[in-house]
């Protein structure tokens, strides 16, 4: 014979007077009504008092850290969409986890919130929650005298919840608002006013009459909030996910091309924000990828994008490439002030094998390089183009790639237009010559 | 062969999605956030959970739900969200909840700098959790080890039911290489061990010939209870004192005893060096190439990585040091790990190099350090 889901073997058991007790045989009765077998629910429950009442309950449970009842709760309402998920959590877990109660409410996940507010933490002591009355006498000396308690069902709205109730923990239909609760499709909560003998009332006078006095005063808070309607989170998670594309597996590149040059060869490219130089970094290494060759790219921009320095390492090898930065490096393309300032270390030390495309405006440390001068803007090409057109610099020279690589490379790297302009950029950059 | 161009992070990604992870939370930070773009755009479609928690202990919070629900998930951050995920860190160690969590170290203390690489968070990731209880840590030098080492990391958190840390670092995470995904080795997938049907089942009941606990997930036909706090084998509170002492004894010796099973590494031992470089992450990467720069010299030096930090592989490093009188630690912080190895070889003659600027130790320093210290 069904009896409901309290455990028999480990009844309630609360302070002589206290609400929580009754909400535990309420929350039972709730279960019967709807008829709820022990493996279609799950009771979480938070720290303090309402911790307590996974272990009153022969169902599914999980009991964690203060406040933190709602991220579990999320997770298994996730996973397991045809549980019932009940969360029992006090006024002190509200005030450690708004957080996750701003976000519960904003989500609409299909959970139960039970708030067992007693206007206190009564397990440590009766000191004063975020829902405390101002004028009370608590645990924490004039310090509630400072705050303003919080009302649960006004913030729950404003927060977007779709289900929310003020009540009393002595109402006598809590069991049939509580299986209204439970069985609406979105996040619901249930502020429930009670008495906490233990430490409350001891000091203040609270009694069921009182509370309902106070409840009275406020405006009234029941049920479905018709301004806040909408999909429930996890159905509505599901049929967006079920609308996503497939992610292409990483694309595989084999080698067709021999590179132009023998051995390792790092580039580095000095650029300024919207010169692209870590798409044409990429581009470097499929160039590489397409030769057979090992690659490595690092990338350095400030945090805030669209301004600064952009710079790029590459390292082209046919061996594995052990230490990823760019050490002497056989190509520094010097197209950006902000780049070229940023690492003008890079410029100590060089001599003749290294091949410097140095961008028209763009003033490099002196050096012994070799020296490759672009005036791009002379040859129509834009400022944010000036990367790709020294990759197509480096082909036409047969530095490091040829331009087999570069149109193999912008094959894998783009789709048309942008793949056939990215090729017809590539075929009208004039060289020129080369100085030392 | 054919190559890939991948990130660490995007390596991460795919070896969750190898190992059959069903749920991802996570809270975007650099430099782990590439991990959440790319679960984001792996998991929905394959039937998983990806969630943008409200903050870091939510999105842990949630990956402990659904992994007591049963499935195998993983969380990505840096240090200021593993210092947040402490609290459930300590949950996982003492309640059993398999999670895998990638730390992308970079740059510390607190928000320290975002955008430059560190070892800074290897003892934090061993002792950031109330009681001190072992976890299993994970250190890849590439975006193979990423991607691999994340298939062990599951592995490991399904088989032992505890928290495994994949520690990365921003300068594996987010530098692309050319890799042939063909060739990584990939280890075989393992499951949660359900309990042989038809005995009787306990939440933590450990059989006598097991070390960690049979698992059934919540919404099961058969009743489970998940606790934080200290409990018996049915998942209720208890206050016995010799229960309790033994189950912390368990906790630890489940890992610890089986650290041999799982301990990661590279080892390129020369017959002749009286030198051993012992490191781990993206510096193995300089190593190597000081250890080939050595060999070349005709001053051959050995070189042990550690991919496994945690629990510390004694017998290994004990193994692998036997033929030299100095081993060099190298890290990128300021001495961490070298105070397990100065332990474990009181015998030999320990030395660090450590660097904390946000730069790569370099081959240089480290050939100097070996020539001149």
């Amino acid at each position: 014979m069904y009896n409901g889901l309290l455990n028999k073997s480990r009844p309630p058991a609360f302070c002589p007077g206290c609400s929580h007790e009754r909400i535990a045989h309420v929350l039972d009765k709730s279960f019967q009504k709807m008829g709820l077998r022990n493996n279609q629910v799950v009771m979480v429950s938070d720290i303090g008092c309402s911790g307590l009442f996974d272990t009153f309950f022969n169902t599914h449970a999980l009991h964690g850290l203060h406040g933190r009842a709602l991220t579990y709760a999320t997770g298994l309402k996730l996973a397991l969409p045809e549980l019932n998920v009940i969360i029992t959590m006090g006024d002190g877990g509200m005030g450690i986890g708004g957080a996750h109660f701003l976000s519960a409410c904003r989500r609409n996940l299909n959970l139960t919130l039970l708030v067992l507010n007693n206007f206190n933490f009564g397990m440590t002591g009766g000191q004063f929650s975020a829902t405390t009355p101002s004028e009370a006498l608590t645990g924490s000396g004039f310090l509630n005298r400072l705050e303003r308690p919080l009302d649960v069902c006004e913030v729950a709205v404003s927060a977007g919840a779709t289900y929310a109730t003020r009540c009393s923990a002595y109402r006598k239909d809590l069991a049939e608002e509580i299986v209204h609760a439970v069985r609406h499709q979105g996040f619901s909560v249930i502020d429930i006013w009670g008495v906490c003998t233990g430490r409350f009332s001891k000091r203040n006078s609270l009694t069921p009459q009182a509370i309902e006095d106070r409840l009275a005063k406020l405006p009234r808070r029941e049920g479905v909030v018709s301004e806040n309607m909408r999909q429930e989170y996890g159905r509505h998670y599901r049929e967006l996910a079920g609308s996503q594309k497939p992610a292409l597996p990483p694309t595989e590149i084999e080698a067709k091309y021999a590179p132009p040059e023998p051995g390792r060869q790092d580039i580095m490219m000095l650029g300024s924000a919207g010169q692209r130089i870590v798409t044409a970094g990429e581009i470097l290494c499929y160039a590489g990828l397409i030769a057979g060759l090992r690659t490595t790219q690092k990338n350095d921009y400030p945090i805030t994008v669209l301004r600064g320095h952009s710079v790029s390492e590459v390292i082209l090898s046919p061996e594995e490439i052990d230490f990823t930065v760019v050490d002497k490096p056989a190509v520094i393309v010097a197209i950006g002030q902000e780049g070229v300032d940023r690492r003008k270390n890079a410029f100590d030390d060089l001599d003749g094998d290294t091949l410097i495309i140095q961008a028209d405006g763009v003033d490099v440390p002196s050096n012994n390089a070799k020296m490759q001068r672009m005036n791009f803007k002379e040859q129509g090409i834009k400022k944010q183009d000036w990367a790709l057109a020294s990759l197509s610099v480096l082909a036409k020279l047969k530095r490091v790639i040829s331009l087999d690589m570069l149109k193999g490379a912008l094959d894998i790297r783009f789709k048309d237009p942008v793949r056939s302009s990215a090729s017809d950029l590539v075929d009208r950059v004039e060289p020129g010559d080369t100085h030392l | 062969m054919a190559l890939s161009l991948m990130e660490g992070n995007e390596a991460i990604a795919w070896g969750a999605i190898t190992s059959g992870c069903k749920f991802f939370a996570g809270y975007p930070i650099t430099p782990a956030t590439t991990i959440f773009n790319t679960m984001l755009k792996l998991l929905p479609y394959e039937g998983g959970i990806c969630l943008q928690g409200e903050d870091e202990i939510a999105s842990i919070g949630s990956c402990l739900g659904a992994s007591m629900a049963g499935l195998k998930v993983m969380t990505a951050t840096s240090g200021p969200g593993i210092s947040l995920y402490s609290e459930h860190i300590s949950f996982a160690i003492g309640s059993e909840i398999p999670i895998v969590i990638v730390d992308v170290q970079r740059l510390g203390p607190s928000t320290g700098s975002a955008t430059r690489g560190a070892d800074g968070d290897i003892l934090f990731l061993r002792w950031g959790n109330s009681s001190g209880l072992p976890v299993i840590v994970l250190a890849p030098v590439d975006v193979k080890d990423c991607f691999s080492l994340t298939i062990h990391a599951f592995n490991l958190a399904e088989e032992f039911r505890c928290p495994v840390f994949i520690a990365s670092n921003k300068e594996v995470a987010m530098t692309k290489e050319g890799i042939d995904m063909g060739a990584i080795p990939r280890p075989e997938i393992k499951e949660r061990m359900n309990p042989p049907p038809g005995e009787p089942f306990l939440p933590f009941g450990v059989p006598a010939e097991r070390k960690v606990p049979y698992f059934l997930p919540i919404g099961d036909n058969v009743l489970i209870r998940q606790t934080s706090s200290t409990h018996g084998p049915d998942g209720y509170i208890t206050t016995d004192p010799d229960e309790i002492g033994k189950n912390q004894e368990r906790l630890k010796e489940k890992l610890v005893s089986a650290v041999d099973r799982f301990s990661y590494y590279e080892a390129h031992i020369e017959d002749d060096a009286d030198t051993l470089i012992l490191t781990y992450g993206v510096t193995a990467r300089a190593a190597r190439e000081a250890v080939k720069g050595q060999k070349g010299e005709g001053k051959p030096v050995s070189l042990l990585v550690l991919k496994t930090l945690w629990p510390v592989p004694e017998e290994l490093i004990k193994e692998k040091s036997k033929h030299v009188n100095r081993v060099v630690v190298v890290e990128m912080n300021l001495g961490q790990y070298v105070r397990e190895i100065e332990r474990i070889l009181s015998d030999k003659e320990v030395s660090f190099l450590g660097q904390m600027d946000g730069r790569l130790i370099t081959p240089r320093q480290i050939k100097e350090f070996i020539n001149n210290v």
